[in-house]
């Protein structure tokens, strides 16, 4: 069991200590800038913070000495020639058949740097990153350095590479409203899960565009969203355009795959060959953006659900955690020690963290809370932090 | 020679910067960013990006004139101008 939790907020990042089975928060880190998302390399104990300074640009964040001092890193940055064809906010008077023309084309830049993950023992300086709009970072010197995955940039479902010049194929990424506080609609990779026992088998996913997976290291890509159900297109078993909230893995058993998606909770018992939707809307086990797997046992499951993308709260005021033990057959809920009354938290997608029987998760409301027993009860560790983006254990 | 001034936000990240008097050997606002670049290396990640545009939340004025190369900087810095550089309000 970690003895560290970091979380990454709206104003700084904060770090809880366990001492003598108290966890205890230390003064708050990066204070006054929001971070989007913190966690700690377990290979070698770096921490790291992804700065979303609203004015000076989106930067990482890295402690060698267990958070005592930060060195400020400016080196993820989209390469001359990276370009992107430009999607627009749906608004009331938005043509979805002919928005323009031809293509719109914009030069990239990092707009946020929105999760961190850590390769396996076997590649000890490899470090990935997802950003806003859409790109996949890679750094092999420990974060010094960083390059962009040109495959997946490059890919068709984003209209080809256009590095090379106009697009040759469609462009099928949509954007994200995590976008939108920078004045665009464009895509953002929120989740890199790697195969522990493979590492060059790794899955994005991409809201809004679906999960992405490649068994070569990145040389190539292919998209993974059969099973998945859209409730909002037409077309519902679309091969693009689903918006996964999270996706995770079971570290023992990696072709266990768990998903909370926008239109409900999928798993995949196949490395993402295939989903199944597994949500019980009827106990309140649907919407919502955490998930988190079990790390021996690929049929259990956490998230924290809430009522509806039109209503991002907790449901009737209560909050809760709802637990699969049976690949989604079934889900328990739990309450115990969780706010029954005007509670009108929403966690996010990096908000709900597991390591072995803790399970930790924190809200936009700035609470925060902590399970020693598999998530069936509950000890609040504060309430009054800053909107919390991420809930990492160290 | 040109004199700058900006937001002391600024000096959290470059605190070298701090109780100086800043003059640039510059002839446009560019010349006058990697000059301070030289002095505080990484400056210009903070105010512009990997285009070398100006920031979207960043300004930039010479004397009282906002700048209006905001993707070159091009703008002409008078010998005896002063560049302030500073954060767009951006929210209560």
């Amino acid at each position: 069991m970690s003895d560290m939790i970091l979380l990454g907020t709206r104003k700084g990042t904060l770090i809880f200590d366990r001492i003598n089975s108290n966890w205890q928060p230390r003064p708050i880190l990066h204070a006054g800038t929001p971070v989007c998302y913190a966690a700690r390399d377990p290979r070698d104990g770096t921490l790291w913070s992804s700065l979303d300074h609203g004015h000076w640009g989106p930067k990482l964040s890295r402690s060698h000495d267990e958070g005592a001092t930060w060195e400020d890193i400016s080196s993820l940055k989209y390469p001359d020639g990276a370009r992107y064809i430009v999607k627009y906010l749906p608004t009331p008077d938005f043509n979805p058949e002919s928005p323009f023309a031809q293509p719109e084309y914009a030069d990239a830049t990092v707009l946020k740097i929105w999760n961190i993950a850590f390769g396996n023992a076997d590649q000890p300086n490899r470090l990935y990153a997802g950003t806003i709009p859409g790109g996949l970072f890679f750094s092999d010197d420990g974060g010094d350095s960083w390059q962009l995955n040109r495959p997946l940039w490059n890919h068709p479902s984003r209209g080809g590479d256009l590095f090379a010049g106009d697009a040759t194929s469609e462009n099928q990424w949509n954007g994200t409203p995590a976008s939108i506080d920078y004045g665009i609609f464009e895509p953002g990779i929120h989740s890199i899960v790697i195969n522990p026992q493979d590492s060059n088998h790794i899955y994005v996913a991409v809201s809004t565009a679906g999960v992405i997976e490649t068994t070569d290291g990145g040389q190539s890509w292919k998209s993974r969203n059969h099973g998945m159900l859209m409730d909002y297109l037409p077309n519902t078993e679309s091969e693009w355009g689903h918006d996964p909230h999270y996706v995770t893995n079971c570290l023992g058993q990696p072709e266990h795959l768990w998903q909370q998606n926008h239109c409900g909770i999928f798993y995949s018992d196949n490395g993402a060959m295939s989903w199944q939707k597994v949500s019980k809307p009827d106990i309140g086990v649907n919407f919502g953006f955490p998930i988190a797997a079990d790390a021996k046992d690929g049929r259990i499951a956490w998230v924290v659900p809430a009522r509806a993308d039109s209503e991002r709260m907790a449901i009737d005021g209560g909050l809760f955690v709802a637990r699969t033990n049976d690949g989604g057959k079934t889900w328990q809920t739990f309450r115990n020690g969780l706010p029954q009354d005007n509670a009108h938290d929403i966690v996010l997608r990096h908000g709900l963290d597991i390591s072995g029987d803790c399970l930790c998760f924190g809200s936009t409301t700035g609470n925060v809370y902590l399970s020693e027993d598999r998530g069936e009860s509950w000890q609040c560790l504060g309430n009054n932090f800053p909107p919390i983006y991420s809930v990492r254990f160290g | 020679m040109p004199h700058v001034e900006m937001t002391q936000h600024l000096y959290r990240f470059f605190p070298q910067l701090k109780n100086t008097t800043l003059t640039v050997p510059a002839g446009s606002v560019k010349e006058a960013l990697l000059a301070i670049n030289e002095i505080a290396p990484g400056f210009t990640d903070y105010v512009l990006d990997e285009r070398g545009a100006l920031r979207r939340h960043v300004n930039i004025s010479i004397n009282d004139n906002i700048v209006i190369d905001k993707l070159k900087l091009s703008d002409l810095i008078p010998n005896d101008g002063t560049v302030y550089i500073f954060q767009s309000l951006s929210g209560g």
